[in-house]
Formats: C-alpha cells, structure tokens, sequence
C-alpha cells in the first residue's frame, strides 16, 4: 500500500511539474489562462492526495480553496478582463520558446540536485514534494521574468504560489494558519493586482510592462 | 480578560484603522492618526516599566523590545509630519478626501502589520505579518495613480511578493528541518521552542532554508543585487511612506533576518551565516555609495543612502560578537531616525518647489533657512560627520571589526567616503548658491524633524548609560 500512495503522490507532483512546464511556451493568453486553471487543479488534487495519505482532513480546506479559488473563479475573471482589455490573443516573449524551455529543465535539475541532496534524512515522500515544490516555483519566477504582460506575469505569481502551497502541504503537520494565510494572501494579492490592472489601463491603454518602462523616473 | 502592553501594540492600530476608514475630513483623521500613533508609544514605551509574558502567539524579549519602541516612536513623529504633509496636497489637489481617509487607515493596517512581525512567537506568522505589510505599502506607493507611481508600485509588488515567496519557502524548510525534533503541530514554528532546540536540528535542511529566507527578507532589507524596487518606491510615494519605509520597514525586515540569524547560531553543526550577511552588506554599500553620484531625483537619491547604510548595518550585525552587535544595533536605530528627519524635511521641500528633481532645486539656506539647515544637519549626520550619533555607530562599526577583517573593512570605509563624496555633492547644490524654483513660503511642521535630529545629536554627545545597557543585552542576545 505504501507504494502505490507514494507512486500517486509523485505523480500528481510530477504533473504539476510538467503543467508549469506548458505554461512556458503559451503563446496566447487565453490559452494560459486555461492551462493556469488546469494547474491548479493539479494542486488541488496533489494537495487533497496529501490529505488523504497523511490523514489530515483540513488539507482537503486547502484543496477545495485551490479548486474553487485558484481554478475557477481567477480563471474566469482574469478572462474577463482580458476580453475587456482586448486583449485575449497577444503575448510576447522576451527570449525565444526553445530557450525559455531549456531554462526552465536546468531550473528543475538544479532543484533537484539541491533539495534530494539537503532532505536526505527526511521521508521520501516530503523529499520529493520539496523538490517538485521548488520546481514549480522557480519555474514560476522563470515565467515572470520572461514575460512582459502584466497579466502574465500574474499567472507566473499565482503558479509560484501554487508550488509554495504544494511545498507547504508536503511538510507533514504544518499547521492550518500557513495554509490559509496562503489562500489568503492570493486573494488580497488579486484584489490588489484587479485594482492596478485597471489603474493601468486607465493610464496606459496597454497592459505591457515594456511600455511602462518609458516612464522611469530618472531617464527625463 | 485584561490587555497587556503586547496586545496593546497590535490592537491600537488594528481598531484605529478601522475608526480612520470610517470618519470623513482630513483635518479630523489626521489628528486621530497622530493620536492613535502616540497612544501606541505609549503603550510600547510601557514594555520597559512592566514586561508581559511570552505567549504561544506574541513573544517579548530584549531584542524587540528595541524594534517596537523604535517602530512607535518613529511612526510617531512621521504621523506628525504626515498631518502637514497631507494638508498641503488636499489644498493643491494631488489627493482627494477620499484617498485621504484610505490613507490613514492603511498608515494604521502598516502599523499593526509592522509590530505584529516585531511581536510574532511563530514563524509563519510573522511571515503573514511582514506579506500584510508589503501589500499596504504596495497600495499607498501608487497611490498618487500618476505613470511613475503605478510603475513604482508595480515593481515594489512584483518583486516584494518574489521575496516573499522565497522567505515562505526558506519558512517552511525550517519547519522541515524542526518537525523531527519537536514533533508535528504548530509547536514546531514557535519561536521560542525553537531556540530551545535547534541545536538538534538538521543542518543541511537548516543551510539551505537560511539561503532562501537571507534572499527573500533581504528582497525586502534592499540588499544588492535584491533592492530595485527600493528607489522608486521611495520616490514616487507620499513623502511619510518613504520615511516609514526607510526608517521602519526596513528594520523590521532585517529582524526577521535577525532571528533566523540567531537559530542558525545555535546549531553548531550548520553554516555561518556571518560571511553570507557580510558578504551581501559590504555589496550593497559599495554599489549604492557609487549609485549616489548619478542621481538626479532627491527622493531617490536618499533611498540609495538607505541602501547604503542597510549594508553597512547587515555587515555589523554578520560580523557578530558583542561590540559588533551593539554598534549594528545603534547604527540602525541612529539611520532610522535621521533618515525619517531628511525625508520630512524633503517632503517640505519638494511641495515648495513643486519638483524632486535636484537640479531644479536650489539656494535652500537662502530661501528656507531653517528647512535647509535642517536637511543640511540631516545630511551631516546620515554621511557619518562628528559629532552626531552616526559618526559614532559607523566608528563603533569599523572598529569592532577591524582587527577581524581590516581588508574587508578597508572596503567598507571606503564606501562611507565615497557615500559621503556624492552625497555632498548633491547637498551644495540643493543647500547653497542661488536659490532657484519656487520661493513660496514654508508651511512645514519642524518638530520632528528637529526633534529626531535633536535625538541624533545628543547621542553623538552623551549616551545614557541605561540605553548602554540595555543595547548590551541585547547585543549578547544576538552572540
């Protein structure tokens, strides 16, 4: 029986992986969008997996936030703004597909290398989630440098988070204020971002960050 | 039930916040802001006369009994400023009633967040508490809504939240590496049990957690190569936020960095975290030392000032040991409250004339003798001249260390001299000469100003030897 938890929960781990891995080479925004819901619903199963294995039913609290949150309702008015922006179709990277991509595997060897390495005392279970959890994180940092849209850099943001909650369900026994605070603090970290996007449509007509640039303080 | 002196702190300006959001007219709610901050001091001045116990939530010790003193009294003063501040952008029209009363409440939510990471036992709390704070200074930086200030604040967000992840992860490998010692459940992030234990801990797991939190709360220290978000949400925020940033939040991350600092300290088996402190203290004081000469905004250039003394005050507190320790301490305290003087008297200046650009500034000895000898005495101190209280840290700093590391603390001398070189460079041509730009006449609030000066001054003269003590316990406290 500890085989096939411990085969379930790297896979889902795994996937998570692989879906941040998709997001990279994402071309349009809608077609990101998607995909960020789609790995979010990875999370959700991962984390309610981990509930499950661990016998820790306030896990399943985080998995449903992740589900409803993270994988529907965000989605969706991300969605919304976007059409409204019209801008559903564009998306820009700054390096090329191929190199985002070959960035993105030395990323996750390098978590890789670093975390089996440091957690060789630990179960293997939470050895791998951490390896997998740090991949997905710098994965999402990756995508946020690469990328000059506003509203894909959110999506770098939430799928960042995402790794942090997978890392955080994967520590056995850590308490139920961190979950939430998490949840929490991407709900407040979306209020804040809906409020700027329209602030910078507002004054830009453009959601790229590029042409925010123009307007730094000092080059005047 | 009755309230400690520890709750107070949190829950002064937890309710005043909500009070502010409610009450309409500037005049009022400024007042009350002013209030609210004093009553805070009070209640966090109380701490030296009676000491609350720790609890399983908040936490008092020597340590941050400093920083929540330090937090009040500066938001204090800054709310004083603040009050003038905000009258004169109602009258020019940069803000409307209604981003004056969000204003207030989230000067207050800043403040709860500030001394709920000071006060914090657990660290996923005071991860939460500092991630609060981030999100409140996001939304007062862009709150002019002008390209700069959006910009500004995106790029605070973008990046703080970045840092935050990093220092949540660098949290949850601590809890990692506690949770076979302690056991499962919150018990294993309490700081206090912690301390107790960490000599056990795993150091590999500790080592690498250290590397995430010294990257991610330094993102929010403003260490090189972490600190672009600084200048420019220095400089397009209301004036109070960039005192409360460079003189607060700053420190407040630094004490998160602190602790962890001391955790590590006690597992003999993992790394220093001395020479990574060093290290990225020494960087960000050469590289802003030399940024100093190309500014041309003065906001910006006092917010690269801040970078510079953050790494001269990192540098302190990673050498370690006693002396070191001590000087660290009394160089933040001493940076906190002169550079909050330079920047209330920079907001004054900047509403006079109109501008941040330095080279629209000019002659302010001649037009505005007592703003512009006051920034001048601020300048004096922040460079590090006798006999304020800063040439006295910084000497305390570079001799403390030097006969562990006088090549590195050959470097750091000659960053405080270049720092020193651009800084007064741009103060001759702001201070001195003709006046240029507006001349219209000052309507500023000097007493904290000189009040933070007057501070900086005697302590440069004559410590007292209760505040000696009481530095020096907390000194040993940090080994």
């Amino acid at each position: 029986m500890q085989g096939i938890t411990f085969d379930i929960a790297h896979m889902l781990a795994g996937s998570l992986v692989l879906v941040s891995f998709i997001q990279l080479y994402q071309q349009r925004l809608s077609a990101l969008l998607n995909i960020f819901a789609l790995h979010a619903f990875v999370l959700a199963l991962s984390v309610a997996w981990q509930a499950y294995v661990q016998d820790a039913p306030h896990l399943y609290i985080t998995a449903i936030i992740a589900l409803v949150f993270k994988a529907i309702v965000i989605p969706v008015a991300l969605r919304r703004i976007v059409i409204r922006l019209g801008i559903h179709r564009e998306i820009e990277n700054v390096f090329g597909v191929g190199l985002a991509m070959l960035l993105g595997i030395c990323l996750v060897a390098l978590s890789m290398v670093v975390m089996l390495r440091v957690t060789s005392g630990a179960d293997p279970l939470a050895r791998e989630d951490l390896a997998f959890a740090l991949s997905v994180v710098l994965l999402g940092m990756l995508m946020m440098v690469t990328r000059r849209n506003a509203v894909s850099q959110v999506v770098g943001f939430m799928s960042l988070e995402n790794g942090l909650v997978l890392a955080a369900t994967g520590a056995k026994g850590m308490p139920l204020v961190v979950e939430i605070s998490i949840a929490f603090s991407v709900l407040i970290a979306f209020i804040v971002i809906g409020i700027f996007l329209f602030r910078i449509r507002e004054r830009f007509d453009t959601v790229d960050m590029q042409a925010m640039d123009r307007f730094r303080g000092e080059q005047r | 039930m009755t309230i400690d002196a520890l709750e107070g702190v949190l829950l002064i300006p937890a309710l005043s916040a909500g009070l502010l959001a409610a009450l309409p007219g500037y005049r009022l709610t400024s007042r009350l802001n002013m209030l609210a901050a004093f009553l805070t001091f009070l209640t966090a001045a109380s701490l030296f006369v009676v000491e609350p116990e720790s609890g399983r939530y908040l936490l008092v010790d020597d340590l941050n009994k400093v920083f929540i003193v330090l937090t009040a009294f500066v938001a204090f003063t800054t709310s004083g400023f603040s009050a003038s501040y905000i009258g004169h952008e109602i009258e020019t029209g940069r803000l409307k009633p209604n981003h004056v009363r969000f204003y207030h409440a989230m000067y207050q939510v800043l403040m709860f967040a500030m001394n709920l990471a000071l006060t914090a036992n657990n660290i996923g709390l005071m991860w939460v508490a500092i991630e609060l704070a981030t999100l409140t200074t996001v939304l007062m930086v862009g709150i002019y809504r002008t390209h700069e200030a959006l910009e500004a604040a995106w790029k605070y967000f973008i990046l703080g939240s970045i840092g935050i992840a990093l220092a949540l992860f660098g949290t949850i490998l601590v809890y990692m590496a506690a949770r076979p010692v302690i056991g499962e459940g919150p018990d294993a992030m309490v700081w206090t049990i912690l301390m107790t234990k960490a000599a056990s801990f795993d150091p590999d797991l500790l080592n690498v957690a250290f590397v995430f939190l010294l990257l991610g709360y330094g993102t929010k220290v403003g260490l090189a190569p972490l600190h672009a978000w600084l200048p420019d949400a220095h400089a397009e925020g209301p004036t109070p936020i960039s005192a409360v940033l460079s003189g607060l939040l700053l420190n407040v991350a630094l004490y998160a960095l602190l602790r962890f600092k001391m955790l590590l300290a006690l597992n003999p088996v993992a790394i220093a975290p001395g020479p990574l402190m060093v290290t990225m203290g020494l960087i960000s004081a050469v590289f802003a030392a030399f940024m100093l000469y190309r500014r041309r905004d003065i906001k910006r250039m006092f917010a690269y000032s801040s970078i510079e003394h953050m790494g001269i005050i990192v540098f302190a507190f990673g050498m370690g040991g006693p002396l070191a320790n001590f000087a660290g301490l009394l160089h933040m305290t001493m940076h906190s409250l002169t550079k909050s003087a330079i920047f209330f008297a920079v907001g004054h200046i900047a509403q006079i004339k109109g501008t941040q650009k330095i080279a629209d500034i000019g002659g302010l000895t001649i037009s505005h003798p007592v703003l512009g000898w006051g920034l001048v005495a601020g300048v004096v101190a922040i460079a590090g001249l006798p006999p304020m209280g800063i040439f006295m840290s910084e000497f305390l700093v570079v001799s403390s260390t030097f006969a562990r590391a006088p090549w590195l603390v050959l470097i750091l001398v000659i960053a405080i001299l270049v720092a020193l070189g651009g800084l007064f460079i741009k103060l001759n041509t702001i201070a001195f000469g003709e006046p240029r730009g507006s001349n219209a006449p000052a309507q500023a609030s000097y007493v904290p100003m000189f009040a933070h000066l007057a501070i900086v001054f005697a302590a440069g003269i004559y410590m007292p030897p209760a505040l000696v003590t009481g530095f020096q316990n907390v000194a040993r406290l940090l080994g």
